[in-house]
């Protein structure tokens, strides 16, 4: 097995000044966002990384810069051994990109409501020029749905429905790699079971690559075969499921998995978590986790951590054993 | 035996649309006690929210109450209308939405929001009040409450933010309060602050709460009994253990095995074939046939599964043997 | 497998909306929606349906003039519905004839208005930057002034480029441009805002990530789903352009007597109506005023069917 993607520093920072006139009236300076602060991992052609954090970790901004959504402030993104931010030959980049596709959270806002589904199927070979010929249809049976649903419009499908047409979409042009941002977020969790079925089928059928991004350990537990934990655009934590769940090492990890609701845990009385998560404009020094760390010392104040190999995982902290 | 605080009998509430008339609840009942927590748990669309808002008067036109009863306290509350029931509100029933920011007035600081609503409702002097609102926000957990009382509610944080709705619910100590999907907006790491927070306060003052949510793994953790609805229609009511150990319809039934567990390892997930149906498209006898397995022709005739055993509206019951 | 279906018709979608269900259940909207169809379609069929064309001099008989409305004419003995003018023209004819010209300038005016404004308002909602700033602020500078008076002042910059020979060959052509220029700024708000909103929104990424241009997603994603608004828009600026128009007419700088509009005939009427021949003025106001107000009741009744949430 080789590496399909790989990331390496990958960092975003956001302008998130106000506008110059009212920057000067009040006396303020510029003010930088960084969403994503120096993240390192590989995906493993033919498996499922997910990346998990809780809102406002950057998530999202990870997976657009994969698709090219965004561009990068610095780092690489190698998918194939071509690098995207340096290659020269603007046809490897873009035979490069049609291999990568993304499903989105919204199932509502994803497909383009004056648009019969066939067109939304077909749009990614439409644009490209390819043949279409009843490729909606065969699409929209791959994913469950019925060929005749290609003339309907989006307005008449429930939730569920909608997010297979989204897979369908993001299947037409044949791409390696599909970046799945909270696929099932939005959905039930009876609807959730199917979706999440349909995608271990259709990976296992088309040998797709997924990067999950998720906040639901539930999911990610059931469809990661790598998992990276995310606190304010660093990633603190990997490792495979059984070991993170297990043993999770970063002291975030073990917050995250004991506050998530658990469906045999009747009446648990735990101790909540602490605190909040910080302003990334203004994120805390040395390691971001050390305001709410149980363990945290100086050291922690200070430097911050860099990913360390701890038996099966890899951990950015100081003092995780 | 005591009065429960709450007491909802055949709740039916109808929308006329140009398709029909539409009943998003239909006949449910139940009951919440002193220092219980009651979960309201289905899908989207189940008419969990509508049932709420049945019960603290705030359904939209031309959405209505057409049948049964709610008693809160001994009192029957359906028919109130106008001042009487506003008056309720706030007093007797405490209110949490999904978004705080819908039950916070933006231009108000959340002191005098506080201050405001006890005044209404309490016989208590401006400054006793001011002092109040203070202890109910460091009984929330909002850190250097005297200081933050006079903050507006877009300077808090969205889990702040849910802590202040929580405070204004319960400052004037109604004897219920109606949680609507309170942590689905949040992150799990203040989902379960929301939660413990919430738990804390109920059984401290024996408030009566009702917990809507669509999340099996908040009720596990929350809730003392739950009411699974589906279409409009009450599934299964009974206590979390049990419901959620032994599920006896099964509607629950698939709604837990589609959950993926740590103990089902990476196997496929259970499904539930197809979608609940539509208001508009409602099926005939119990409202699951379509979907369900053990659907027999009892089932598809017109008359509604009874709740037999106080536990499951289904003809045929699931065995705690058929629940691996 | 793949079986051919017959997907539902825009037409047969159509009959089934909301949209249709509304309009066939609204009074207002079907009056309004009667007296629009009526006006225009005996404006656009004028030449079949008037008796007399009032611009051939072959066919006026100066003997005719001021005849009352549906009074035999004290020389001639000829009779005309709603009388004649000093020059013997049948009113009835002027009006349909007058009622072509202002629905062709009002009606031009606006789809110019549209298009400018749509593609303004879509290029700076979308790109944002300096070509926003530099376009809203335009608009803001021009929605300071009434806009009548910025068509008058185009309108009297535009006809002073045009060569004198040309100036009543012109004249309607100016009289659009000016109103159309007048008048784009509510089109550039409206579709900037549904732009801001529907960029944002996933499937415009999905369009962008599989590198379409930033144009075919603007005309073929964002703009259908900015229509609705732009649709309510037109309608009730098609009212004002008329308006506009007749003003325009009236005051004596938009059309020529050549080519006379509602605006023109009601100038022409007004001088007549102290003396007695109040048919002249009278006619031509009703028929501006029903069709302002029809047109204008239609697009309110638009603008609350298709956004519920504006009432
Ligand atoms: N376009 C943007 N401009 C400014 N800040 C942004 C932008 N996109 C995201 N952010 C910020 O970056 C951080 C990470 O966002 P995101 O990647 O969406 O997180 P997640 O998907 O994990 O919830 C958040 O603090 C968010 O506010
Ligand atoms: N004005 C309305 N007209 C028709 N149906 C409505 C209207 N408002 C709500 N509904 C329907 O009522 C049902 C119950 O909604 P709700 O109580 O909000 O569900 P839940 O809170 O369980 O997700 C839904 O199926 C919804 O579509
Ligand atoms: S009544 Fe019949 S259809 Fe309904 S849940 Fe029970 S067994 Fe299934
Ligand atoms: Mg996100
Ligand atoms: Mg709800």
């Amino acid at each position: 097995m080789s590496a399909y993607v790989t990331v390496r520093g990958l960092t975003r920072v956001f302008d998130v000044s106000k506008p110059w006139l009212n920057r000067v009236l009040e006396g303020r300076k510029k003010a930088f966002l960084t969403a994503v602060s120096d993240v390192d991992f590989e995906i493993e052609e033919r498996t499922t990384y997910a990346l998990v954090g809780e809102s406002g970790s950057g998530k999202s901004t990870i997976g657009k810069m994969l698709v090219g959504l965004l561009n990068p402030s610095e780092g690489n993104v190698e998918v194939e051994g071509v690098n995207l931010m340096t290659e020269a030959d603007a046809d490897r980049i873009a035979a490069s990109r049609s291999n990568i596709q993304m499903i989105f959270q919204d199932p509502y806002a994803s497909l383009n409501p004056r648009w019969r589904v066939r067109d939304i199927i077909v749009e990614p070979v439409a644009a490209q020029g390819g043949k279409t010929e009843g490729l909606a249809e065969k699409l929209l049976e791959q994913v469950g749905l019925h060929a005749s649903d290609a003339g309907k419009f989006p307005h008449e499908f429930s939730g569920g429905q909608r997010q297979r047409i989204c897979i369908a979409r993001s299947l037409a042009s044949e791409p390696r790699l599909i970046v799945c941002d909270e696929p099932t977020s939005a959905l039930d969790v009876s609807v959730q079971a199917q979706v999440l079925n349909l995608m271990s089928d259709l990976k296992d059928e088309f040998g797709l690559t997924y990067l999950l991004i998720t906040h639901d350990l539930t999911v990610v537990r059931h469809m990661a075969d790598r998992i990276g934990v995310l606190y304010l655009g660093r990633l603190v934590e990997e490792a495979d499921p059984e070991t993170l769940f297990n043993t999770p090492k970063h002291p975030y990890t073990q917050m995250l998995l004991s506050a998530a609701p658990r469906m045999d845990a009747f009446g648990r009385e735990v101790p909540p978590p602490q605190g909040e998560i910080p302003d990334p404009i203004d994120p805390p020094s040395g390691c971001a986790f050390h305001p709410r760390c149980p363990i945290a010392t100086d050291v922690c104040r200070k430097d911050r951590p860099a990913m360390r190999a701890l038996a099966a995982s890899k951990v950015a902290c100081h003092l995780a054993e | 035996m005591t009065t429960p605080v709450l007491s909802i009998r055949n709740l039916s509430v109808e929308i006329p649309t140009r398709q029909g008339i539409v009943k998003p609840v239909d006949g449910v009942s139940y009951d919440v006690g002193k220092g219980e927590i009651l979960g309201v748990v289905g899908e989207s669309g189940a008419g969990k929210s509508m049932a709420g808002n049945a019960v603290i008067g705030l359904l939209n036109a031309p959405a209505h109450i057409s049948g049964g009863e709610i008693w809160l306290n001994g009192r029957r509350i359906d028919p109130l209308k106008g001042e009487d029931m506003r008056r309720l509100r706030g007093k007797e029933i405490g209110m949490i939405f999904q978004d705080p920011l819908t039950s916070l007035n933006p231009l108000l600081t959340i002191g005098d929001q506080l201050t405001e609503t006890m005044l209404t409702h309490l016989p208590i002097s401006r400054k006793e009040a001011r002092e109040r609102a203070i202890a109910a926000l460091e009984e929330v957990g909002i850190p250097g409450a005297a200081e933050r009382i006079d903050s507006y509610p877009h300077e808090f944080s969205g889990g702040m933010r849910q802590r202040v709705v929580i405070a204004l619910a319960l400052c004037a100590e109604p004897s219920l309060v109606i949680a609507d999907e309170p942590t689905t907006a949040l992150d799990v790491s203040v989902q379960a602050q929301i939660i413990s927070l919430l738990k804390r306060l109920c059984h401290e003052r024996g408030t009566a709460v009702m917990l809507i949510t669509h999340d099996m793994g908040v009720i596990a953790e929350a809730a003392d009994r739950v009411a699974v609805m589906y279409a409009g229609r009450l599934a299964e009511l009974g206590t979390v253990r049990d419901v959620l150990t032994v599920p006896q319809h099964p509607y629950t039934h698939g709604l837990m095995a589609s959950t993926p567990l740590a103990s089902q390892g990476r196997k496929r997930l259970h499904q539930i074939p197809g979608a609940m149906p539509r208001l508009h498209h409602m099926p005939d006898g119990c409202a699951f046939h379509p979907r369900c397995p053990h659907a027999r022709d009892k089932c598809r005739a017109a008359p509604l599964p009874p709740v037999a055993n106080e536990r499951a509206a289904c003809w045929f019951p699931m065995l705690p043997e058929e629940v691996q | 497998m793949t079986t051919e279906v017959k997907d539902k018709g825009r037409w047969q979608r159509f009959l089934e909306s909301d949209f249709f269900y509304a309009f066939k259940r609204s009074p207002v909207a079907l009056v309004s929606f009667a007296v629009v169809c009526l006006l225009v379609l005996s404006a656009v069929f004028a030449p079949l349906i008037a008796p007399t064309n009032p611009f051939d001099p072959a066919s006026l008989n100066l003997m005719d003039g001021f005849t009352p409305p549906l009074e035999p004419n004290a020389f001639t003995g000829n009779t005309f519905l709603l009388g004649t003018d000093d020059q013997g023209r049948d009113v009835f004819s002027t009006i349909l004839y007058g009622m072509r010209v202002s629905l062709f300038v009002g009606v031009a005016a606006v789809l110019f208005a549209m298009v400018l404004g749509i593609v303004l308002g879509l290029v700076s909602g979308y790109f944002g930057g300096w070509t926003e700033t530099i376009i809203m602020r335009v608009a803001d500078v021009q929605l300071t002034f009434p806009s009548i008076l910025v068509a008058m002042l185009i309108f009297g910059v535009a006809k002073g480029f045009t060569p004198v020979e040309y100036r009543d060959q012109m004249a309607i052509w100016v009289l659009i441009l000016a109103i159309g220029l007048s008048d784009w700024v509510q089109f550039a708000r409206v579709v900037r805002g549904a732009t801001l909103v529907e960029k944002n929104k996933e499937y415009v990424a999905a369009a962008r990530m599989i590198g379409r241009s930033p144009w075919a997603i603007m005309i073929k994603h964002i703009l259908p789903n900015a229509l609705s608004p732009v649709l309510v828009i037109a309608t009730i600026s098609l009212a004002l352009a008329i308006i506009a128009e007749a003003t325009l007419s009236f005051l004596g700088v938009g059309a020529p007597p050549t080519q006379p509009s509602l605006g023109t005939l009601i100038r022409i009427g007004q001088g007549f109506l102290f003396s007695g021949e109040w048919w002249i003025l009278f006619f031509p106001a009703c028929t501006l005023l029903a069709l302002a107000l029809s047109v204008n009741l239609l697009g309110d009744w638009l603008r609350d069917a298709l956004n519920p949430r504006l009432r």
